[in-house]
C-alpha cells in the first residue's frame, strides 16, 4: 500500500520566468476526498502562480476552518500559511496586510467560513477592499460534519442524505457586490480554462477581489437534486464572457473577433482580455453587474466569469495612507525621526 | 487561450478513434520491455515475482518465455533496457538492469525440474531434425518435445549450445550455467547427433523426417584481404573461429601486442579473451567513430575497463610483415561524414598513415550465412544475395517441409531473437505435421484483472523509488585478467537484487479508463505527477499531440484516447512518462481510472 506523490515529474515542463517548473508551487498530497472540487482549484492557484512566475516566499496563503480551508497544505508548500480559527481569516489578513503590504495575500475560505461563522469579518474585509484575493471554495454544504445544508444552499436544493433545503441561499457575488466589492467573479472548480485566467486576474487587481468558486462535494453533495453538482453546474452555467490573462511582461499575440471584445489594463500593466457572451452585463458597472446576476438567477442560471471589475480600484492602503514599507524593515529612525520633525508637526497644528 | 470548454460549440470536423484497449497490442505497447523483447517475456511480471523473492516462479517466467534465463540473464542483448519506460522519465535516469534482474532469478533459484513440463512417454509419430544445437533449434525442442514429438538433433560440436558455446567466452558465460539450460531441453529425450556435420541437406530429407528445422546460424567470419595478408599467415586470425578454438581449447596463447579490427560485440570478446591468453598491449582498432559502434556500451564499457583501448576512426590499410614475420598494420584516419538523409560516409583526413605494431591481429568484422550444404534442388528457394527465402511469420522455406530459424533465417542477429524464431518455427511445424495451415498463427493469450484491494491498497507495489539504477559487482581486475573461465560479473545480491527490482514501474499494471463512469471532475488530471492526462476537445493527432496538458512529443508513444464524454470533450492519456504509480485511479471518485494488470504470453506450439 502506498499513498505517496513520486517524485517525478514530467520531465518537459516548462519553467516560468523565474526558472522554476510548476512542481515548485506544489503542496503536500490531498487528504480530501476524492474528486473534491476544491483540489481542482488547489490545482488551478498552482497554474496561476507558476504561470505569473510569482515567487512563492512572496505569497501568503491564509485560511479559516473546514474542508476549503486544510485546502492551502495542497498548494504552494513553498509560500506562508496561516490556518486560522474560524471565520477569522479575514482579520488575520487584514493584520498581516497591514504590516506588510509586499505580500500576496491568498485567502482560502469555503461557504461555511465565508457565509455563515465568518459572514461578518468577510463584509467588512470586502467593504475596505483590503488588496487580497479571496477565494471561496463553494460546494453548499459542511462536508467536514458529514453534509449538512449551508448557507449557501440553493433553497429547494437537497444533499445525498437531506431533505430539499427550505431557507433562501446567500448569494456571496451579489453580496459582495452590495457592500462595495471591486472585483468579484464566479468560477467552477471544474473548469479550469476560465478559473485559472480569473485568479490571474484576481491577483493582479488591486484591492480585494472575491472569486465565488462552486467546488462539488462529490461525497456528500453530487447527488441529483443538488444545485452544487458536477452535472447540474455544467447544465446551468452560464458565462459572462471569457477571459484571457495576459502579465506585464509578454505582448499580446492571440487575435481575437473583433466586436464583442475588450482589452482592460490593470494597475500592474498586466492586460485582461475580455470576451463578452452575456450581452446584458457590463462587467465595469456595478448596477449592470448587480441586475445580471438577479436576472441569470431568475432564469435558474448560474453567472460565471469576470462579474464586475472597477477599473479604479483604490485599496485599504491608499485610503489610509499606509506606510509604503512592510513595517518590519522600519528602523529605529524611521519610527523616532526625533525632535525636529515632532517640532514641525507640533508647528503645523498650532 | 483554452476557451472555456463547457461553452465551446466549434465543430470537429477530424477526430482520433476511441482506442481501441480490446486489441491486446493496446496494452502490449504500453508494457516498453516486453514489447521490444523479440520473444515478448512478460518482464514486469518476473521482476515483482523478484521483489517477492520468489525466484522459482521467476526463473520458470523466464524459461517459458526465452528458455535460457541463466544464459540471457548474463549475455543478452537486451532490447528490453533502451526501451524501458524508466530511463524516459527524468533527465540522467537510467534503465531497471532488467538483463540482470534476469540473472538474480536464475542465481537464487531451487531444483526447478519438477516444474518443467512432462514428456508423454507415447510419442506422436511424427520425427523431426534439427540442423545446429544453438539457440533456436534447442527452442524449438523445447517447444515441441512436450508435444511427443521425436527430435533428431545434428551439430558439428561436441555438446549443445551452437555459438553460446563456441563464441561466447567463459567468462562472460561460465560452462556450467550453459550446460544446465542447454541440459534441461536435451534431457527431455532429444536424440543427439554431436560431432555429426551435415554435408547434405537432401540426406537428411531422405531420411523421411516430418520436418526439418536449419538452425545452423551464421557461421562464417569475414575476413579482409589486404595488402601483406598472405606473408602474415598465421598471425591474422578470423575472430568467431579464433573464439572457438579458444573455447575449445585448441588456442591457449596469443602474442604481446593484438590488434583487434572491428566494433560489433564479437570484437569486444576477441580483445577481453586476448589479454587473458597473454596480450599485453591490446587495442580494438575500427573504422566508424566511437558512437557509431555496433557492440552494446556495456560490452565496450568492459572492455575499456580492462585496459583496452577503442582506436576509432581508423581504417585498416595493409599488414606490416617483415622478414616474414608480422610486425603490424598500417591504418588511415578518417572523419564521418553525414549527408542530409543522414548516410554516412568515412573521408580520409589526408594524415599519415598511423602505424601499430602488433604480433597477433583479429579480424571481427562481421558474419556471413554459408549454405555450402544445402543442394540448390531440393526446394528451398534461395534469393539474390544467397539467402534462402523465408517466410517471415512462419519461418519455412519454399519446401514446406523445411523451415529455418536464427541467424540461418535472415542473417545475424542475437540470442534472443533465436529464440523467438524457435518459438514461431516449433508452432509451424506442429501446425504442418497436423496438417494444418501455418499461416493461421494462434492469438496471443492476454490477461487484464483490477489490482484494487480497498482503499489506498492495491496488489502490486505502487510506489515509485527514487533510487538510481545499480552497478553489478565486479571480480578484481587481478583476478580475471588470470583465468580466462573466470565469470567477471557477479551478479547482483539478494538485497541490491530487490533494490534494483523496486526500480521497475509496473508498465504492464495499466491505467483503463472506463468512459461512462467519469464525471469530469479532473481529480486525475490534478494529481498525475507526470501530467499524462487531459480533458480536450478532440483533433486529429497531430493537433491533439499539442493540446494536451504536457505536449505528446514521443511519437513512438501512443495516446490513449476515451470515447467522447458528457461535456463533448475526450480523455486523453499520452502514455509516454505514465509513472503507474496509482493515483489516477486512487484519486477518481467513480473508479472510472482502474489499475488492471495485463499480461501478455506469446502461444506457444500446442496451446
Amino acid at each position: 500500500m502506498s499513498y505517496q506523490l513520486p517524485k517525478f515529474r514530467h520531465p518537459d515542463l516548462p519553467v516560468n520566468a523565474l526558472g522554476y517548473t510548476r512542481a515548485e508551487y506544489e503542496g503536500a498530497i490531498s487528504t480530501l476526498c476524492a474528486g473534491c472540487g476544491h483540489d481542482s482549484i488547489s490545482g488551478a492557484i498552482v497554474r496561476a502562480c507558476h504561470e505569473l512566475a510569482l515567487e512563492p516566499h512572496k505569497i501568503a496563503k491564509l485560511s479559516g476552518i473546514g474542508c476549503s480551508s486544510k485546502a492551502p497544505t495542497y498548494f504552494l508548500g513553498k509560500s506562508h500559511g496561516f490556518n486560522s480559527v474560524h471565520g477569522r481569516m479575514p482579520s488575520v489578513v487584514s493584520g498581516a496586510n497591514m504590516a506588510n503590504r509586499d505580500l500576496l495575500y491568498l485567502g482560502v475560505s469555503g461557504d461555511g467560513d465565508t457565509a455563515s461563522i465568518g459572514m461578518g469579518q468577510f463584509a467588512h474585509a470586502v467593504r475596505r477592499n483590503l488588496n487580497m484575493v479571496y477565494i471561496v471554495m463553494n460546494n453548499g454544504c459542511y462536508g467536514l460534519t458529514k453534509g449538512q445544508d449551508s448557507a449557501t444552499a440553493d433553497a429547494g436544493s437537497a444533499s445525498k442524505k437531506g431533505d430539499p433545503n427550505p431557507f433562501s441561499a446567500i448569494d456571496l457575488p451579489g453580496l459582495a457586490l452590495q457592500l462595495g466589492a471591486t472585483f468579484v467573479a464566479r468560477s467552477f472548480s471544474g473548469d479550469k480554462g476560465q478559473l485559472v485566467p480569473l485568479i490571474k486576474a484576481a491577483i493582479s487587481h488591486r484591492g480585494f477581489a472575491l472569486i465565488d468558486v462552486i467546488s462539488p462535494c462529490v461525497t456528500f453533495n453530487n447527488n441529483p437534486g443538488s444545485t452544487k453538482s458536477y452535472d447540474f453546474v455544467r447544465e446551468h452555467a452560464e458565462a459572462t464572457g471569457t477571459v484571457d490573462f495576459v502579465p506585464m511582461r509578454e505582448e499580446i499575440t492571440a487575435s481575437y473577433a473583433a466586436g464583442r471584445t475588450q482589452d482592460v489594463t490593470l494597475h500592474d500593466g498586466s492586460v485582461l482580455h475580455l470576451e463578452k457572451l452575456a450581452p446584458d452585463l457590463d462587467p465595469f458597472d456595478r448596477v449592470s453587474a448587480m441586475v445580471a446576476l438577479q436576472n441569470h438567477t431568475a432564469l435558474g442560471q448560474i453567472l460565471t466569469g469576470l462579474i464586475y471589475m472597477d477599473k479604479d480600484s483604490r485599496d485599504l492602503h491608499d485610503v489610509m495612507e499606509t506606510s509604503r514599507r512592510p513595517l518590519n524593515s522600519l528602523v529605529e529612525e524611521d519610527l523616532c525621526p526625533g525632535d525636529k520633525v515632532l517640532a514641525n508637526i507640533n508647528a503645523s497644528l498650532r | 487561450m483554452v476557451a472555456s470548454p463547457i461553452h465551446n460549440v466549434h465543430k470537429q470536423v477530424f477526430a482520433v478513434n476511441p482506442t481501441d484497449i480490446k486489441n491486446p497490442e493496446y496494452f502490449h505497447k504500453v508494457v516498453d520491455c516486453q514489447y521490444a523483447c523479440p520473444a515478448h517475456t512478460p518482464v514486469p511480471e518476473y521482476i515483482r515475482l523478484i521483489a517477492a523473492g520468489r525466484y522459482d516462479d521467476a526463473y520458470m517466467v523466464n524459461w517459458e518465455s526465452n528458455v535460457f534465463p541463466g544464459i540471457l540473464g548474463r549475455t543478452c542483448d537486451r532490447p528490453c533496457e533502451p526501451a524501458c519506460r524508466r530511463g524516459r522519465i527524468a533527465k540522467g535516469e537510467e534503465p531497471v538492469a532488467i538483463c540482470r534482474l534476469k540473472r538474480v532469478a536464475a542465481d537464487n533459484k531451487t531444483d526447478i525440474r519438477a516444474r518443467l513440463p512432462e514428456i508423454p512417454e507415447l510419442k506422436n509419430g511424427k520425427r523431426i531434425a534439427l540442423i545446429g544445437a544453438g539457440p533456436a533449434s534447442l527452442t524449438v525442442a523445447r517447444d515441441l518435445m512436450p508435444l511427443g514429438y521425436s527430435i533428431d538433433m545434428y551439430d558439428n560440436q561436441f555438446a549443445g549450445g551452437g555459438m553460446m558455446r563456441s563464441q561466447i567466452p567463459s567468462f562472460r558465460l561460465p560452462a556450467s550455467v550453459l550446460d544446465e539450460e542447454v541440459g534441461y531441453i536435451l534431457d527431455t529425450g532429444v536424440v543427439t547427433h554431436f560431432n555429426t556435420e551435415v554435408t547434405s541437406l537432401r540426406s537428411i530429407i531422405d531420411k523421411q523426417y516430418d520436418a526439418v528445422f536449419v538452425g545452423t546460424g551464421a557461421p562464417r567470419g569475414r575476413g579482409l584481404n589486404l595488402p601483406g595478408l598472405e606473408e602474415a599467415g598465421k598471425r591474422v586470425h578470423i575472430g568467431i573461429d579464433w573464439l572457438s578454438s579458444v573455447a575449445f581449447e585448441h588456442t591457449s596463447a596469443i602474442g604481446k601486442r593484438v590488434l583487434v579490427l572491428g566494433g560489433g560485440n564479437t570484437a569486444m570478446d576477441c580483445c577481453r579473451t586476448s589479454r587473458r591468453l597473454g596480450g599485453e598491449d591490446v587495442r580494438v582498432v575500427v573504422r566508424s567513430p566511437f558512437a557509431d559502434m555496433k557492440a552494446s556500451p556495456w560490452e565496450k564499457e568492459d572492455a575499456m575497463h580492462e585496459g583496452i583501448p577503442i582506436y576509432d576512426n581508423h581504417v585498416p590499410k595493409e599488414f606490416v610483415v617483415e622478414n616474414g614475420v608480422l610486425k603490424g598494420m598500417h591504418f588511415e584516419k578518417v572523419e564521418a561524414q553525414y549527408d542530409e538523409s543522414g548516410k554516412r560516409s568515412l573521408v580520409p583526413t589526408g594524415e599519415d598513415l598511423v602505424f601499430m605494431e602488433a604480433d597477433d591481429v583479429l579480424m571481427a568484422i562481421g558474419q556471413d550465412n554459408a549454405f555450402p550444404w544445402v543442394e540448390r534442388d531440393v526446394g528451398v528457394e534461395f534469393d539474390k544475395w544467397d539467402m534462402p527465402v523465408v517466410d517471415k511469420a512462419t519461418y519455412q522455406s519454399t519446401n514446406p517441409l523445411v523451415f529455418f530459424g536464427g541467424d540461418a533465417a535472415f542473417g545475424p542477429e542475437n540470442v534472443i531473437t533465436a529464440v523467438a524464431h524457435g518459438h514461431q518455427a516449433a508452432i509451424s511445424i506442429d501446425l504442418h505435421c497436423r496438417e494444418k495451415s501455418v499461416s493461421e498463427r494462434p492469438a496471443p493469450f492476454t490477461n487484464l484483472v483490477s489490482q484494487k484491494m480497498g482503499i489506498h491498497e492495491w496488489s502490486y507495489d505502487n510506489r515509485v523509488e527514487n533510487d538510481k539504477r545499480f552497478v553489478v559487482p565486479m571480480a578484481p581486475l587481478e583476478k580475471t585478467l588470470r583465468d580466462r573461465k573466470l565469470e567477471v560479473e557477479l551478479g547482483f545480491d539478494l538485497d541490491i537484487g530487490f533494490k534494483e527490482a523496486e526500480r521497475c514501474l509496473n508498465c504492464d499494471v495499466q491505467t483503463v479508463f472506463d468512459t461512462p463512469r467519469c464525471i469530469e471532475c479532473d481529480a486525475c488530471v490534478d494529481i498525475c505527477p507526470t501530467d499524462c492526462i487531459s480533458f480536450v476537445d478532440n483533433a486529429e493527432e497531430e493537433v491533439l499531440r499539442t493540446r494536451l496538458t504536457a505536449v505528446a512529443g514521443n511519437l513512438a508513444q501512443d495516446l490513449y484516447v476515451s470515447t467522447d464524454l458528457p461535456t463533448r470533450r475526450v480523455m486523453v492519456k499520452d502514455e509516454d512518462v505514465c509513472l503507474h504509480c496509482g493515483l489516477c485511479a486512487e484519486r477518481c471518485p467513480t473508479s472510472a481510472w482502474d489499475m488492471q494488470k495485463f499480461l501478455y504470453s506469446v502461444t506457444k506450439a500446442g496451446q
